[in-house]
């Protein structure tokens, strides 16, 4: 049921700039160093990573392993030091720990105003921010304004705005990091529901293991300072899953596992 | 070519077609869902509470400033009874009376036209004048090193000092006075503007940033509104410094036949109509509280909004 595919994603390889099928991402050898000299800091040191269209990675690795990083350069918010990122100029949307509503709107206005970057008309914004507010279901909310929302709902109306944005591939940073477990659990499901019947590359970054493998198709496991890919999981669970069952708990405490191994040789 | 091996063996699965016994289970989830938001949402009251709850609030608010007022003219009246310069201080009474039949004359409103139409002028002015000026130095780096501290030094100058300089290049007119108004109110409404840009989140510029939104809609969709708390603080500083260099240009540049409060106010000063100064007074005070208290509501009504305020 739970396989290990591979080990050691880092590769000395330096392919060309080949494009990559919409939806996918590869990274070839990326590296990235923040400042100059002395106080120059590595967070990625030559990772390389391929995510196939419509699939759903999850990165983990303790805090300082570079995963926001990795996502930065992939929402092109960053540039690699050296190396290659590939999205194909596929639309990227970003989802943030936090929600990062603008607080002047309402939950149905910050979803418009994804829309509106893309220039879509007024009819269309309003039919499509009430759509994905239903999607999220959010649909009787859409006129509250942020702080009159809960934790979990602001990260649902984050969740209809990056979808708004009709992206080939989502990348979501910590999103549930600051939730309850009882309402991360819901928007565990609520993440599964939206991703199917959609072809969404999705990049989730996470610290927590029954997480990333409660909703990934992958889990790529990451080094701290600097940042490489040292291991990876196919997760071969069949889906709907529960956070806390057997087998996400079985490839969850391998994972782990792999984690505390790569933690101590750190700390030696 | 390990780079191949990992991504061959995970392709994605169970995503694209959902199983039946997924719908099964939609039903519960929306039910769990429904009662957390019952519980999430019990915070925000219904609708037909509000009118009370404003009443509520105009009430909590005015019964102070009614006491205040009341305070102010029971010391007036006990100074004016235990006859301290008896001859030149009136009390409230008089001075009340003698504001009431002012205000039946023609003059006395025909001088607060004047002197509103100059402040409306000047502060629009000063807005138009502070906006394009703080838009420019908060975005451009060059122009912030060279000119932010110049307008912070120009914020902190006593309006007055610049009556000469302008009497001398304008002459004695409005355009003068409007010159001074500008001067006295523009750099804080730039500094407002400023202050608001800086302050802009960098998150919010992340998502805006990777939602697409690029310059002037950057600009017009995210950094504006996300000033406006900042900039609604500069508006109210740069008026009351609008005010104070109006009041002092009409004092300082009499113009023939135009009456205004400045003017009013320069003649009673000639004559010694003590009665006259104090009700002019009077109201170049209430015009003050009265803007003041539109600037209060502008920036209140932009937290509750925002939701930067409790339940006050």
């Amino acid at each position: 049921m739970v396989r290990q595919v591979s080990s050691l994603a880092v590769t000395e390889r330096r392919a060309p700039a080949t494009a990559v099928a919409t939806g996918a991402v590869r990274l070839t050898g990326v590296s990235k160093v923040f400042g100059r000299g002395t106080s120059a800091v590595q967070a990625l040191d030559q990772v390389s990573l391929e995510v196939m269209p419509g699939e759903f990675t999850c990165l983990i690795g303790a805090s300082g392993c570079g995963k926001s990083t990795l996502l930065a350069l992939v929402a092109g918010l960053e540039q690699p030091t050296s190396g290659e990122v590939s999205t194909s100029g596929a639309r990227v949307a970003v989802m943030f720990q936090e929600p990062a509503l603008f607080p002047w709107l309402t939950a149905a206005g910050n979803v418009e105003m994804a829309l509106r970057a893309r220039g879509a008309g007024k009819a269309e914004r309003r039919q499509r921010a009430a759509e994905l507010l239903r999607t999220v279901n959010l649909g009787d909310f859409g006129d509250k304004r942020p702080h009159e929302l809960s934790g979990g709902m602001r990260q649902r109306v984050a969740l209809a705005r990056a979808l708004a944005q009709d992206a080939d591939i989502l990348l979501m940073d910590e999103p549930f990091g600051a939730l309850d477990a009882m309402t991360r659990d819901l928007l565990h499901d609520e993440i599964d529901r939206v991703c199917a019947g959609r072809s969404l590359t999705v990049i989730f970054v996470t610290h927590n293991v029954q997480e990333a493998v409660r909703l990934g198709d992958r889990v790529v496991v990451m080094s701290s300072r600097p940042g490489r890919v040292i291991d990876e999981f196919a997760v071969d669970i069949e889906r709907p899953r529960r956070i806390d069952s057997a087998p996400v708990a079985e490839l969850a405490a391998r994972i782990t596992d792999r984690l505390r191994e790569e933690m101590s040789r750190d700390a030696r | 070519m390990p780079a191949d091996n990992l991504t061959g063996g995970s392709s994605p699965n169970g995503r694209g077609s959902l199983p039946v016994a997924e719908q099964d289970s939609v039903p519960a989830y929306a039910e769990k869902l429904a009662w957390l938001e019952s519980m999430e949402a019990a915070g925000s009251g219904p609708s037909e509470q509000r009118g009370r709850k404003l009443a509520k609030r105009a009430w909590a608010s005015l019964w102070p400033k009614a006491l205040a007022v009341i305070i102010v003219l029971a010391i007036w009246q006990i100074i004016h009874i235990s006859g301290w310069k008896k001859d030149i201080f009136p009390g409230p009474g008089s001075t009340l009376a003698n504001l009431g039949d002012q205000l039946k004359t023609g003059l006395l409103w025909h001088a607060i036209a004047t002197t509103l139409e100059r402040a409306v002028i000047g502060f629009g002015l000063a807005v138009l004048i502070g906006a394009v000026i703080g838009a420019l130095v908060s975005r451009i780096g060059p122009l912030r090193a060279a000119f932010g501290s110049l307008i912070t030094g120009l914020q902190t100058m006593p309006s007055i000092a610049w009556f000469p300089f302008a009497i001398i290049l304008f002459g004695i007119n409005t355009t003068a006075i409007l010159f001074v108004i500008v001067l006295g109110a523009a750099p804080s409404i730039a500094n407002g503007l400023i202050a608001g840009v800086d302050y802009t989140p960098p998150i919010l510029l992340r998502a805006g940033a990777t939602m697409g939104l690029r310059r002037l809609s950057l600009y017009r969709h995210l950094i504006l509104p996300a000033s406006l708390p900042a900039m609604v603080a500069g508006l109210r500083q740069g008026w009351a410094f609008a005010w104070r260099s109006l009041m002092a240009g009409e004092l300082l540049v009499i113009i023939a036949n135009q009456p205004s409060l400045g003017v009013l106010l320069s003649t009673d000063q000639d004559q010694a109509d003590m009665q006259s100064a104090t009700a002019i007074i009077i109201v170049i005070l209430l015009i003050g509280i009265f803007v003041h208290t539109l600037f209060s509501m502008a920036d209140s009504a932009i937290r509750r909004r925002w939701g930067l305020v409790g339940s006050s």
